[in-house]
């Protein structure tokens, strides 16, 4: 089990400015050192943080210290305004639908092309990689957006571990199956379960984030318990929920988002504005919890650290 | 002159049938509760959007309302449901106003350009400006005056309702994420009440509905040909 940290008995509000605090620290003592990757255009940041190798142990999560200036979403906006069709296409009843999902115990399988195939506990998990807080922006291809405090770990560390072979491409993500305690997946419309995907070396970057809690508690169900991804510069459905299967695979996944509308969601799904897509502007988003609209920036406002991943990509095509 | 005095004495002394009373009513109350969960912040995590839903399925409600009363009568001779069709459609309109002020002042802060932006790009969003366009019209012409005034161009003109519905379907088909069973659902039921239109069709249906009626419809009187 993980130990219990302060901040799970933290109320949002003492937490907030305990954040606060820690961040100012964080920028005086670090310096440009540690600030990190998730730092918006106005205050750009490419160093990439390493502080938790995949081999350190650390009790405490890491402050990744953050450079953002976007004010964090109200966690109640955070766990009451979830897509998340396994449970229902509308968004406010996932809370109550998702409140008595099993998540332990819970097994993820890392497998496929890789020289050490592991199947983890989710508990032995959590253990095995040091965890680490990040404030993500996360904008919703519906043109919506929050700003999130996850906590978790590298995809990266956990990829390293594995150890893919040269054979191994892209990554596949598979989530639950299980109707019984989804009612979403007893309706045959959608190609359950749900599946997603990254390029390898998107899933190596270093924002690429195995989520495994929010605002410094574990994650609540509806948000996709007990084990997501956070991947900040995608669209919202490319961080797949509930995740039992992590498989290395040489030919690039397909997405039940493709599978039910291929014109519309794409494999990269990058946030970009310059693609439009037929039912939502990608041009603006509307910030949840703040009134009106504000411009949707390419990758999501992290091109620095991204936009690299795509030199000479034709991205309109590529969606 | 007579059929003027008829029509004063009516409109001095409106005599709601307890249905119109109901039709009444009901057409304000999604409103209300809009208002009162808007100011109860009960409109989840993003009133805007939800507000924006609420009232275009609640225009797209009445509109469909307001199109199922002919065929109500032509099938089961239901003449009540006549009176019905203009307020139904006159609410109907009312709701894509809002709607209409919801998006454009509410969402994109009257930002023309933003708004251009949004209208060319987004397929759906001219679609429901389209079907706002033509039924704009026949809001305005819903008065007996204008009724008047038209004559029979009247009835051409609010043939535009069977363009301008079906439209606002499309509206809907095209902004939902990938389940469109339930707007299709909404398409189902416009094609029946268009189809039950089609001359033919509400020929046979009227006539079936006369050498049956005996057996349930005992107000209603044989024509004497049929």
């Amino acid at each position: 089990m993980v130990k219990i940290r302060s901040s799970e008995i933290t109320p949002e509000q003492v937490y907030l400015s305990r954040r606060k605090f820690m961040k100012g620290i964080g920028a005086i003592a670090l310096g440009s050192l540690a600030l990190s990757a998730c730092g918006s255009l106005a205050t750009p940041d490419t160093q990439p943080t390493s502080t938790a190798g995949p081999d350190s142990f650390l009790a405490q999560p890491t402050a990744h210290a953050n450079a953002t200036a976007d004010k964090l979403t109200s966690l109640d906006d955070i766990t009451h305004y979830n897509n998340y069709y396994e449970f229902s296409q509308l968004k406010d009843p996932v809370a109550d639908l998702a409140q008595h999902f099993k998540t332990r115990p819970w097994s993820v399988e890392v497998g496929g092309l890789v020289n050490n195939p592991k199947t983890y506990d989710i508990d032995a998990m959590l253990k095995r990689f040091p965890q680490q807080e990040r404030v993500y922006r996360l904008r919703c291809v519906e043109g919506w957006s929050m700003v999130i405090p996850w906590t978790g770990f590298p995809l990266a560390a956990l990829l390293k571990e594995a150890d893919p072979t040269s054979r191994a491409k892209y990554v596949r993500f598979e989530s639950i199956m299980s109707p019984q305690q989804m009612p979403g997946q007893q309706d045959n419309y959608f190609k359950w379960p749900y599946i997603e995907g990254l390029r390898l070396d998107e899933a190596m970057n270093d924002l690429t984030l195995m989520v495994t809690g929010l605002y410094g508690k574990p994650l609540p169900n509806q948000d996709g318990a007990p084990l997501r991804v956070a991947v900040p510069w995608k669209y919202g459905f490319k961080s797949a929920k509930a995740i039992v299967k992590i498989d290395l695979v040489e030919e690039q996944p397909v997405s039940l988002w493709m599978n039910a509308a291929p014109d519309e969601y794409g494999f990269y799904s990058n946030v970009n504005p310059e693609r439009p897509h037929p039912r939502w502007s990608q041009t603006t988003e509307r910030r949840i919890g703040e009134a009106g609209r504000i411009k949707t920036i390419k990758f999501n406002g992290y091109a620095d650290e991204v936009a690299h991943l795509y030199d000479g990509m034709d991205l309109i095509a590529n969606y | 002159m007579e059929a003027v005095r008829v029509q004063d004495r009516a409109r001095l002394n409106p005599r709601f049938t307890p249905l119109q009373l109901l039709a009444h009513i009901g057409a304000w109350i999604p409103l209300f509760v809009l208002l009162w969960d808007a100011s109860h912040h009960q409109l989840t995590a993003n009133p805007i959007l939800e507000a924006t839903h609420r009232t275009g399925t609640t225009a797209l409600v009445l509109l469909v309302f307001s199109l199922a009363c002919t065929p109500l009568n032509v099938l089961f001779g239901f003449r009540q449901a006549i009176k019905l069709r203009r307020p139904l459609g006159v609410y109907g309109l009312m709701y894509i106003g809002v709607h209409l002020f919801i998006f454009a002042v509410l969402d994109y802060g009257l930002d023309l350009d933003m708004i251009r932006d949004t209208v060319v790009e987004q397929r759906f969003v001219l679609v429901g400006l389209a079907s706002f366009l033509m039924l704009l019209p026949l809001g305005v012409t819903s008065t007996r005056g204008w009724m008047k005034r038209l004559g029979k161009r009247w009835i051409k003109l609010h043939r535009l309702v069977y363009l301008a519905v079906p439209l606002a379907v499309v509206h809907y088909v095209w902004l939902v994420k990938a389940d469109i069973r339930v707007p299709l659902q909404y398409g189902a039921v416009v094609a029946i009440l268009l189809f039950l239109r089609i001359p033919r069709v509400r020929h046979f249906f009227s006539s079936l509905r006369y050498r049956l009626a005996p057996r349930f419809d005992s107000n209603l009187a044989r024509p004497s040909k049929v």
